[in-house]
């Protein structure tokens, strides 16, 4: 039983940081149905530059405990983040806002081949470490060990998505966005300005992949130009699975995906008597995806949307 | 029609000028001497692939520094290098180019699957290829004259890895990881075979892939059925991630990989966790070596640490280039029975060729994880 | 009337001569390698054209395309390579090869027939996925692809005995491997252009229009949706199984890392950025997009013409322009470089509309 204890407490902590990431897939897919294709990248940004400035504070030898040291390159990733999202948006998607529906996702897998790129340009091909400034510690929950930078993951992540939650319930902000996301047009004419709640929608997005990329290189202690494309696969998978567009819908897909994935991986040899084994992890995954859309098209919490294709 | 034509006309226009400059480089004098260098330059292999370049560069520089004397006239030698993107495709291509472009050898591919499709290019062409990382049996396996490696084969290093798993670490009960490339299946089928024929029982035989840095479930589940001994074949970017992760879920099984662990980056990604790892490296150890320590400080001082394969690289140059020194020629056809007969001692052991290009007597040397940095514990010799 | 029909037959010679021609040109000028890189460049056209009936006829967004690409090219290395000692000549597989991945095609489309747009991508990428999964692991327990080690010693395409592997000579001219896989290649993609074009202007292609514009509105006008989407995944499919067949005749070497998600998504982009729908810019879009990364190879020459030496690495300078081209092509021609007519139409009336609501948006702020 620990060790079905310990796979869900993996999977949870997995799903989080792809419900962080599939947040920003979400936001602005909710707006704009754009599939942002960069934002896998945008997350690499937010581990580079997070460990650059981290790797910089280890090496001046300045005295700080560890979590202030990680903090500080947090609080550099953001702002790098939330400026590239903004950029991003700016150049590459705002011209197309009227182009046919796929040729800004065309250009959003330029804008992420470009970002790769140019991340390898300034930070080079290695592999780039997390340097070993966090607590350590490992618990025991009923049976299973579970380690400090897990339960640090579990947290932010938990109070980032009521955060919001709340913003997109309760505030001005947030109706705006409800309202763009409806029609753009007549939330114009109700005084809503489009373009600068989407700027903010993908700034605030920007900023969870931030958060998300710092955690990610925290907890696997390495980030690498590469590392987005994959997450954020993942990511908009889960996006999907929950029914892209929603905001509940993208934590509930992303800890879904996290725990399928897990246990499949730890499973999947029992169930198929040994045929199958973890190679099969992600076909099973992708499997489950199928499964679930040909029983609810729209995904999990997503709304039946008529006639959008 | 019209815009296809139009289409059309455009492309060979822009072809002719791109391939303009392209071609100007052809225009070689006859001093000097061609020799292609293969792996990925961009993609998650980037830095294996930099690398190898890195190994061939410091070797071609250094042989023209010395001077080189071919059919009495001195010669240059200009090293092509070439991004294959790790991709089979993109792989044959850069082969046909190098072909083009008058290359007399090649050193590369890194990957096995990019090396084989190429190898059929260069054999046609009469190109000799030393692949420097390329580890999968059936590069060699093809009957090709020109095909070669200074690297020991999945098989021999598989065989020499499972006997020193079950007979000197005394495991008896091991768990398997590949990374489903093909040099980790290739790896951890070899070594599950030469573990089982040494008494061994293989618990678990799990998967991963060559871009994953999440292994806990995988992990979690080998640990329930508590092996003496964990087999990872793959790199070292998932190695890393891989060694911290097991410290993370209290596990305390020794760990063992081969050649694509063995690395710095390997102790750099894992941390304080890497301490008592075990990996293997064909050859000998770089130290040992006459030359060795030397190449070391070149190198490091060039283009910083060693990330794997620079070492393999920099002998291939040196035994193709030798071949060329007995044949007294560049001519492929000349210098290729030549190199068919190498007998060379390079910084990572003694290089010898079997009838089929993969080196004989292959000595693997182990090495172990101590106070962060790797220590050679033995040479063994694969017999095989 | 007679003057215009002379002048499309003068161009249609002129274009057959070219294109006859192209790979001496090619060879003579630049070498042989680019007599390679146009052999896959018609591939891709192959390619492009087969995903173009999927998204651009019937506007199905599929991600995962190469899978199609994949069963054609392990159907043809598993009937004619050492893998199982079968050697079935080339006639008999390629056509194998294309049903059994119009087969998938069908397989894939029957339970996607529900989803739409974005959902319907994501179910196609993971069934690309899939496939490419069990192409990497079906190694054990049963060994049948030969897993990720691929399979290797591939019969080359042999037609009527002549082997294309070989070089051979034709009226005392030398035709090498890759001339005469371009000749090759060359015929059955000018007749996957031929069905492609018969189809779109047919009853079917209507039909696909139809439900790519309004799928409820097709349903009423008594359009049987469920067959005509089938049929669209089952014809992009098998047109996807033929260029992997011949891929893999070509290459000799097949292994499951050529049929991964970037490629799916490239020959997407091929098909955007040349015009969905429209044959000649889908070509265009892949032939551009085949020789655009291999061109950029040259930037390190162009450096050193130029500036008199290498001031970036080509290999780190190569895929960041690539990916700069992209979003320039985008930012300035969204409905591709060689829109077809509908869309051009479309796409300037939906600028208006927008025009008109930025206006109406702005007075209603000020």
């Amino acid at each position: 039983m620990d060790i079905f204890v310990q796979q869900l407490i993996n999977g949870l902590v997995l799903g989080s940081v792809y419900a962080l990431v599939a947040l920003g897939y979400t936001m602005v897919y909710g707006i704009l149905e754009l599939i942002n294709f960069a934002h896998g990248e945008v997350t690499m940004v937010g581990a580079m530059v997070a460990l650059t400035v981290i790797s910089a504070l280890v090496g001046s030898g300045v005295q700080l405990p560890g979590m202030v040291i990680a903090l500080l390159g947090l609080l550099a990733a953001i702002p790098a983040c939330m400026a590239l999202g903004f950029t991003i948006e700016r150049l590459a998607y705002r011209p197309l806002r009227n182009a046919p529906r796929l040729a800004p996702l065309i250009t959003a897998i330029g804008v992420s081949i470009v970002l790769q790129n140019l991340a390898m340009l300034i930070w080079g091909r290695q592999y780039i470490t997390f340097p070993p400034i966090l607590p350590q510690g490992r618990h025991q929950l009923l049976g299973a060990t579970i380690t400090d930078i897990q339960v640090a993951i579990l947290g932010t992540s938990v109070v980032l998505m009521l955060g919001l939650t709340l913003l997109v319930k309760k505030t001005r902000l947030g109706r705006a966005m409800r309202a763009t996301a409806q029609s753009p047009q007549i939330a114009g004419l109700m005084g809503v300005n489009a373009n600068t709640v989407i700027s903010l929608t993908f700034v605030m997005g920007s900023g969870l992949a931030a958060v998300a990329g710092v955690m990610v290189s925290a907890y696997y202690g390495l980030a690498h130009y590469y590392m987005g494309f994959l997450l954020g696969l993942k990511a908009f998978s889960a996006a999907v699975l929950g029914g892209i567009g929603n905001i509940g819908g993208a934590v509930l897909g992303g800890l879904l995906l996290g725990v399928i994935e897990s246990l499949g991986a730890g499973y999947i040899g029992d169930l198929t008597g040994g045929f199958l084994g973890s190679n099969y992890q992600d076909v099973f995954a992708f499997f489950v995806l199928i499964l679930v859309l040909l029983f609810r098209p729209s995904g999990l919490l997503g709304e039946r949307v008529g006639e959008r294709a | 029609m019209k815009p296809i034509v139009n289409a059309l006309l455009v492309a060979t226009m822009a072809a002719l000028i791109l391939g303009g400059c392209g071609k100007r480089e052809d225009a070689s004098s006859d001093n000097i001497i061609k020799i292609g260098s293969v792996s990925p330059l961009t993609g998650p292999q980037a830095h294996l692939g930099k690398d190898n370049e890195n190994g061939a560069r410091l070797a071609v520089d250094e042989i023209n520094a010395a001077g080189l004397t071919l059919g009495g006239k001195k010669m240059h030698i200009d090293l092509v290098s070439e991004d294959d993107q790790a991709d089979p495709k993109t792989a044959t291509i850069v082969a046909q180019k190098l072909v083009d472009s008058g290359v007399v050898g090649v050193i590369g591919h890194l990957n096995s699957g990019s090396t084989i499709p190429a190898s059929t290019i260069y054999h046609a062409a009469g190109i000799p290829q030393i692949s420097p990382s390329a580890t999968a049996i059936a590069y060699t396996a093809q009957g090709y004259n020109t095909a070669f490696r200074v690297m020991t084969n999945d098989e021999q290093q598989g065989h020499v890895l499972g006997q020193y798993a079950v007979n000197k670490l005394g495991a008896k009960k091991i768990a398997v990881i590949d990374d489903r490339t093909a040099y980790g299946q290739g790896l951890a089928d070899e070594f599950v075979k030469a573990a089982e024929a040494a008494g061994a029982e293989i618990v678990a035989r799990e998967y991963t892939t060559d871009r994953s840095t999440d292994f806990m479930a995988i992990l979690t589940s080998i640990k329930s059925k508590s092996p003496d001994l964990v087999f990872f074949a793959g790199m070292d970017p998932q190695a890393g991630p891989m060694a911290r992760q097991m410290r993370q879920l209290g596990m305390k099984t020794q760990l063992l990989g081969g050649d694509g662990m063995q690395t710095p980056e390997f102790i750099k990604l894992a941390g304080t966790d890497a301490e008592g790892a075990i990996a293997s490296n064909p050859g000998l150890t770089l130290d040992s070596m006459p030359g060795g320590k030397d190449f070391k400080e070149k190198f490091t001082k060039r283009f910083g640490p060693i990330q794997n394969y620079a070492p393999y690289a920099y002998d291939a140059v040196y035994v193709m280039v030798e071949a060329m020194k007995r044949a007294d020629s560049s001519k492929p056809a000349k210098y290729l029975p030549e190199l068919a007969k190498t007998d060379y001692q390079g910084v990572t052991g003694k290089i010898r060729f079997d009838s089929k290009g993969d080196v004989s007597g292959g000595a693997v040397t182990l090495y172990q994880v101590k106070n962060g940095a790797w220590h050679p514990l033995e040479t063994v010799f694969s017999g095989k | 009337m007679l003057r215009s029909k002379r002048r499309a037959w003068l161009t249609f010679i002129a274009l057959g001569v070219m294109l006859a021609v192209l790979p001496f040109v090619v060879d003579f000028g630049l070498g042989r390698s680019w007599v390679r890189i146009m052999d896959l460049a018609l591939l891709y056209v192959m390619l492009a054209l087969g995903l173009n009936i999927v998204v651009g006829y019937a506007g199905l967004l599929d991600l995962g395309y190469i899978a199609f690409y994949a069963v054609g090219a392990y159907c043809y290395a598993l009937l004619s390579s050492p893998q199982f000692g079968l050697h079935l000549p080339f006639w008999a597989v390629l056509p194998i090869g294309a049903a059994v991945a119009g087969l998938f095609g069908v397989l894939l489309g029957a339970p996607t027939l529900r989803l739409r747009g974005d959902y319907l991508a994501i179910v196609t990428l993971g069934f690309g996925e899939i496939i490419r999964i069990f192409l990497n692991n079906l190694n054990a327990p049963v060994n049948i692809t030969n897993g990720p080690q691929g399979i290797n010693q591939i019969d080359p395409v042999s037609l009527m005995g002549v082997s294309l592997g070989k070089s051979h000579e034709l009226f005392g001219i030398s035709l090498s491997s890759p001339h005469q896989y371009y000749y090759l290649f060359l015929v059955l993609t000018l007749l996957v252009v031929f069905v492609s074009m018969r189809l779109q202007n047919s009853r079917i292609g209507r039909a696909w229009a139809a439900i790519r514009e309004d799928e409820v509105a097709a349903e009423a006008m008594g359009i049987n949706v469920r067959n005509i989407k089938l049929l669209a995944f089952a014809m992009g499919a098998t047109f996807g199984g033929l260029a992997g067949g011949l891929f893999a005749g070509f290459q000799g070497f097949i292994s499951p890392e050529s049929f991964n998600l970037m490629e799916s998504i490239m020959i997407l982009c091929m098909i955007v950025l040349g015009g969905m729908g429209n044959i000649p810019g889908v070509i265009l879009g892949a032939l551009l997009l085949t020789v655009l990364p291999e061109a950029l190879r040259y930037t390190g020459d162009m450096q050193r013409a130029w500036l008199g030496h290498v001031v970036v690495d080509p290999s780190d300078l190569r895929m960041l322009l690539f990916g700069m081209a992209l979003i320039l092509v985008m930012l300035f021609r969204p409905a591709g470089l060689l829109p077809s007519r509908q869309r051009k139409r479309e796409l300037v009336a939906e600028d208006e509309i927008a025009a008109q609501e930025q206006a109406s948006v702005y007075d209603a702020r000020h």
